[in-house]
């Protein structure tokens, strides 16, 4: 989107863009879940992820990415990626619940 | 332009229909909450009572707040000195965030943005609306302020100032609207009942009655 290096792809303040597409959309459940996972985090009593955190974290998910990927899609894959930073969980744990999430998703349709 | 193949086209799609198959996020949000879970970060009953919290959130409390600023003096005075201290006087709490409110006069309109992402005043109006979130919004707001006021139906006289804030991760601004002519002696509650999300964001001005 910007061709000027000093400037990272969410750093967008300023640059021309369309017209403001105005219709909103209801917010799916697991879309709720995602933020209630990040109001969690950043709760002052725990203080797992900053909200600082989360932003650098979609800053680094790659330009490609940050476009085609919604809202919070980018919110999840940041606060994994944090996690997995800090080892709250690890990749291991992480890729083999994914699979079994899956299985099961696949049984329940099946 | 690039800017305008982003968020639009996916952001605006339904809930996903929770009988087909999941995606790759989806599966990525369950596995992730079930081991967080697991590790006692949190319990599955804390999960729910966030989503709670949130649905329970909407610019209603933000119009209480400006309604209340609108008919006590004192409050307004407090509001606009401590944005969150004034708001936990009336059994808001915005944690560590730092409110500011930032009041339209004659002289000067307001509005809010987050160029960098989505920061926006959550506790008093809820979780924002696409549009907020959206490149269009946050690239254009900052540089032509009046033409996009004007996309949505406002119209500010040249005469008067146009101020735009951008909120950051740890201060996030509510704009105080101007309160209509011919609304001498209304109630706070039919007040409030004029004071929408856009116009605490400063999209919009409220209708004159």
């Amino acid at each position: 989107m910007s061709d000027d290096p000093g400037r990272g792809y969410h750093d967008i303040g300023g640059l021309p863009g369309g017209r403001i597409e105005r219709a909103e959309h209801a917010h799916a459940l697991w879309e709720m879940r995602v933020d209630a996972l990040m109001v969690l985090l950043t709760h002052p009593e725990r203080r797992v992820i900053t909200v600082d955190e989360l932003r650098r974290g979609i800053e680094q998910l790659g330009a490609e990415a940050y476009d085609a990927m919604t809202y919070y899609e980018r919110w999840i894959a940041s606060v994994t990626n944090t996690l997995l930073g800090k080892g709250v969980i690890t990749a291991d744990e992480l890729g083999r619940r994914m699979a079994e999430v899956a299985a099961r998703d696949g049984e329940g349709a099946g | 332009m690039a800017t305008e193949t982003h968020d639009h086209a996916h952001d605006h799609r339904p809930p996903p229909d929770e009988d087909g198959p999941l995606t790759y996020y989806q599966t990525m949000e369950i596995a992730v909450r079930e081991l967080l879970i697991e590790k006692e970060v949190f319990g599955a009953d804390d999960v729910r009572a966030a989503i709670e919290t949130m649905d329970a959130r909407s610019p209603a409390r933000g119009a209480e707040v400006v309604a209340h600023a609108w008919t006590d003096p004192a409050f307004k005075e407090a509001l606009m000195a401590d944005g969150s201290a004034a708001c936990a006087s009336m059994g808001i709490e915005l944690g560590p965030l730092r409110l500011i409110a930032v009041e339209n006069t004659e002289t000067v309109h307001n509005v809010i943005v987050c160029t960098l992402c989505s920061c926006y005043p959550r506790n008093l109006l809820g979780i924002p609306p696409d549009w907020y979130k959206a490149k269009a919004y946050r690239a254009r707001v900052v540089r032509e302020p009046r033409a996009v006021l004007r996309e949505f139906g406002t119209e500010i006289p040249g005469d008067v100032a146009v101020r735009v804030h951008d909120s950051t991760a740890d201060m996030r601004y509510i704009v105080v609207p101007r309160r209509p002519a011919g609304t001498e002696g209304w109630e706070r509650e039919r007040l409030a009942a004029l004071v929408t999300r856009d116009c605490m964001i400063g999209v919009t001005v409220p209708k004159t009655p």
